[in-house]
């Protein structure tokens, strides 16, 4: 039998700006920056540890505002060097935060309602944001190419990032996913593997390719490279509240796919209380699933801290994480802040996108229909406030998921002459 | 029963360095039971103080994830592989 070197974490000599050590979010247990993710004492998972100690509230304020527009006027956040903005990466974030007040009027929302629409990222999801953070950890740690699991829109992120670095890439997806996110990975010119299973069958492949020769060298961006990635989350909490005027949201409404997204929000909002950028005062955090994946918002209902992985079969695709990774710490958060998480049908999902098209002329992917159709369906149980300032994610972009709504189409086919236009009701 | 047990970096400290290791024993709790004898301080890493599977632990018994089947007591049938996984990855 074969006999591997155990890899061990390099030291913490890399320069990854605030970023001070690895620690395990279950036990405390801390090691230096490395390319690791698991706890080794507990298996829990590592976060980025941060020293922001010599920050000065409102000098910190004003170099965020003199920022480039982009996730990278929050370096001084992030586990990034300094100089992060001027090295070849897809700059992203800095989205839109839409005042969506047609949108408001339809749902009896009157305390102001937005809809941070992050499909105005570069590949088109969120995901950008992470994999900028993964990338800069790459480059420290010395890998030449990047990986990933994903359920689709990574796996674009991953290729166009690669791509503008000049990294190799690799990515691995269920090999029946929407022939939309297909293309849109595939076209960077990297390598796309679709793997016979689920998005947990290609996640099992990836973290045993980790510990493999054959996987030696690579970074994937969301195993050995996902304390660093995680973070990049955190920007849709900084951008939402700079774009409120520095101010906390009262209700946000996050889907959930391995729930990292949901707690480095939260991280991201509790960061800057305590940086002072913004006042110190309630938040709630509300979860958003397809009932086809729902295994944390039947946590959540059932009252449990366990989630039971479960066999997804939703249209919603990108959020097809049945064995979801964070999902106790988004059972936590929304315990915590007096949120919920609830989940809706296909159809419900269908009918959320078309309501988000026709009132806001905002076309969301199926996993922005899961947030708008459980906000809908959250006001109408009286559990989200409509008095309150409640933001919706929109995490990625309808042309993606197209299958999802491919009943809609021509409102009539006439000929040509007034009279047809006429004929069909048209006038 | 004979299984081979595929073991995780953060763990291969306890099986000086190897990456698969065989085991004997006709359920996974066995099994783990088994690894402890040849190569102390692993069971600790995987179960907790109640000897259950930790939270952060993903176990397969060839394709099946435990947890889907009988957790600890999930039959190992002879010449099977065992993976264990830290389960926070993904996203």
């Amino acid at each position: 039998m074969a006999v591997q070197t155990v890899a061990t974490p390099s030291d913490s000599t890399v320069d990854l700006g605030p970023a001070a050590a690895l620690s395990c979010r279950e036990c405390g247990h801390r090691v230096p920056l490395g390319p690791v993710f698991a706890c080794e004492e507990c298996f829990g998972p590592l976060e980025i540890a941060y020293d922001f100690s010599a920050y000065d509230t409102e000098e910190l304020r004003r170099r965020i505002e003199a920022g480039p527009a982009s996730i990278w006027r929050y370096a001084p956040l992030l586990p990034v060097p300094a100089d992060v903005a001027e090295k070849p990466n897809l700059n992203p974030g800095w989205t839109k935060l839409v005042k969506a007040d047609n949108l408001a009027r339809e749902l009896g929302v009157t305390g102001g309602l937005y809809v941070k629409d992050d499909s105005g990222n570069p590949t088109h999801s969120f995901k950008d944001r992470v994999v900028a953070q993964a990338l800069e950890a790459a480059r420290a740690f010395g890998f030449t190419t990047l990986s990933c699991s994903s359920t689709g829109n990574l796996a674009g992120a991953v290729g166009a990032a690669a791509a503008r670095a000049g990294f190799r890439s690799c990515v691995f997806i269920p090999h029946d996913l929407e022939q939309g996110k297909v293309v849109m990975a595939a076209v960077y010119g990297g390598e796309l593997v679709g793997i016979e299973g689920n998005y947990d069958d290609v996640n099992r492949f990836c973290s045993e390719l980790i510990g493999d020769p054959a996987g030696e060298g690579w970074g994937f961006v969301n195993v050995n490279l996902r304390p660093y990635y995680a973070e990049g989350s955190k920007t849709l909490a900084y951008e939402i509240c700079e774009q409120l005027g520095w101010r906390l949201p009262d209700q946000i409404v996050i889907p959930i796919a391995s729930g990292s997204q949901l707690t480095k929000i939260d991280k991201g909002l509790q960061e800057l209380i305590k940086l002072g950028l913004v006042e110190d005062r309630p938040y709630k955090i509300f979860g958003a699933q397809a009932e086809g994946c729902s295994p944390v918002s039947t946590a959540f209902k059932a009252g449990h801290d366990v989630v039971r992985p479960q066999k997804p079969d939703t249209i919603a695709k990108s959020l097809a994480i049945g064995n979801p990774a964070d999902g106790p710490y988004v059972l936590d958060v929304a315990r915590r802040t007096g949120g919920a998480v609830e989940d809706v049908t296909d159809p419900e999902i269908v009918d959320a996108i078309r309501l988000l098209a026709r009132t806001e002329g905002i076309f969301a992917e199926t996993a922005g229909g899961v947030t708008v159709g459980v906000t809908r369906k959250l006001l109408q149980a009286g559990v989200l406030d409509p008095a309150k300032t409640t933001v919706v994610l929109n995490t990625g972009d309808g042309l993606k998921t197209l299958d999802a709504v491919a009943g809609t189409g021509l409102s009539a086919t006439i000929r040509p002459t007034l009279d047809s236009f006429r004929e069909a009701g048209l006038a | 029963m004979s299984v081979t047990v595929r073991i995780p970096t953060i763990l291969r400290t306890y099986t000086g360095g190897r990456a698969e290791v065989p085991a004997e024993g006709g359920t996974l709790g066995e099994v783990i039971a088994d690894l402890e004898k040849n190569h102390t301080g692993i069971a600790a890493r995987v179960l907790d103080d109640q000897g259950k599977l930790r939270r952060f632990v993903n176990v397969y018994v060839n394709d099946d994830d435990v947890r889907f089947e009988q957790g600890l007591d999930t039959a190992t049938p002879d010449g099977a592989g065992v993976s264990i996984i830290p389960a926070v990855a993904g996203g």
